[in-house]
């Protein structure tokens, strides 16, 4: 490899390694956000009136 | 730290944080000099020590909020510590990733088991055992101690990776501030990519904290949910 592409490798794996864990933290707060708005839901729905 | 995300501040630090990164990029690829004998290929320098240094950050927040937990019993050191745990391993992650692809062109090898090397593979892998401990512990209260300990057991290695390359003979160029290695003219690069880097740090410990106050938040309301 010329030695271009080694200094191109290297600034490329820190971005995609930022991306992947960007986009863990992304989805997990997707997850947890939809499992606490049934919930609350549930919770509305199961308070006498 | 306000446990809502994304608030004003955030939106002011993300800004912050993509500029500065922007900053560090020009400053490390284009701005900074070209090194005499190893030429662009230094370049992966200013990101590598920098990402090095903030790992390191974040491994010594994951200590002193594996302490305060240990002292105040409050589980949002224990947030902060899990938090910090795992910001600490992505970055390391980068420094394991970058190191040999820089080694490669200039050592002729992509690794070698030098004790710089060593310690800081076995660094990551003890915070990646730590994230790992704590799928397997149920009860927060007792997940949360063991892992406190855990932490402050691990942090131990970090001295050791810092100070490897002054105790022994290493293949690892030695600390090149200290020793005025690097040249003046390097060095606003590396000053501009490290602050980038506290940048991201503490932007992702925020965007990780909420992630934990939010999975708080959901426990209590499944207890209520019986």
């Amino acid at each position: 490899m010329e030695p271009m592409r080694y200094l191109f490798a290297a600034y490329m794996a820190i971005w995609v390694l930022l991306a992947l864990y960007l986009y863990s933290i992304d989805s997990r707060e997707k997850k947890l956000q939809q499992e606490v708005r049934r919930l609350k839901e549930l919770l509305e729905k199961s308070r006498p009136k | 730290m306000s446990e809502r995300f994304p608030s004003r501040l955030d939106a002011v630090l993300g800004a912050l944080t993509a500029l500065s990164m922007a900053a560090a990029l020009y400053m490390a690829l284009v701005a900074a000099p070209r090194e005499r004998t190893m030429g662009d290929l230094q370049r992966i320098f200013y990101f590598h020590v920098s990402a090095a240094i903030t790992g390191m950050t974040a491994f010594a927040l994951n200590f002193a909020a594996s302490l305060a937990y240990l002292v105040k019993k409050n589980r949002r050191w224990d947030n902060l510590a899990l938090s910090a745990a795992e910001i600490g391993v992505m970055f390391l992650s980068m420094v394991l990733v970058t190191g040999p692809i820089w080694a490669k062109p200039v050592w002729m090898v992509w690794w070698t088991w030098s004790p710089r090397l060593t310690s800081s593979l076995v660094l990551c892998l003890l915070y990646a055992a730590y994230l790992l401990l704590r799928q397997y512990i149920e009860d927060p209260e007792r997940r949360a101690a063991v892992s406190a300990a855990f932490g402050i057991v691990a942090f131990l290695d970090t001295p050791l990776v810092w100070f490897s390359i002054r105790w022994w003979r290493d293949l690892h160029p030695s600390p090149m501030l200290e020793t005025g290695g690097l040249a003046p003219s390097m060095r606003p690069a590396l000053w501009i990519s490290w602050a980038a880097f506290q940048f991201l740090l503490v932007y992702l410990l925020r965007r990780r904290f909420c992630l934990e106050s939010m999975r708080d938040e959901l426990e209590r309301l499944q207890r209520l949910a019986g």
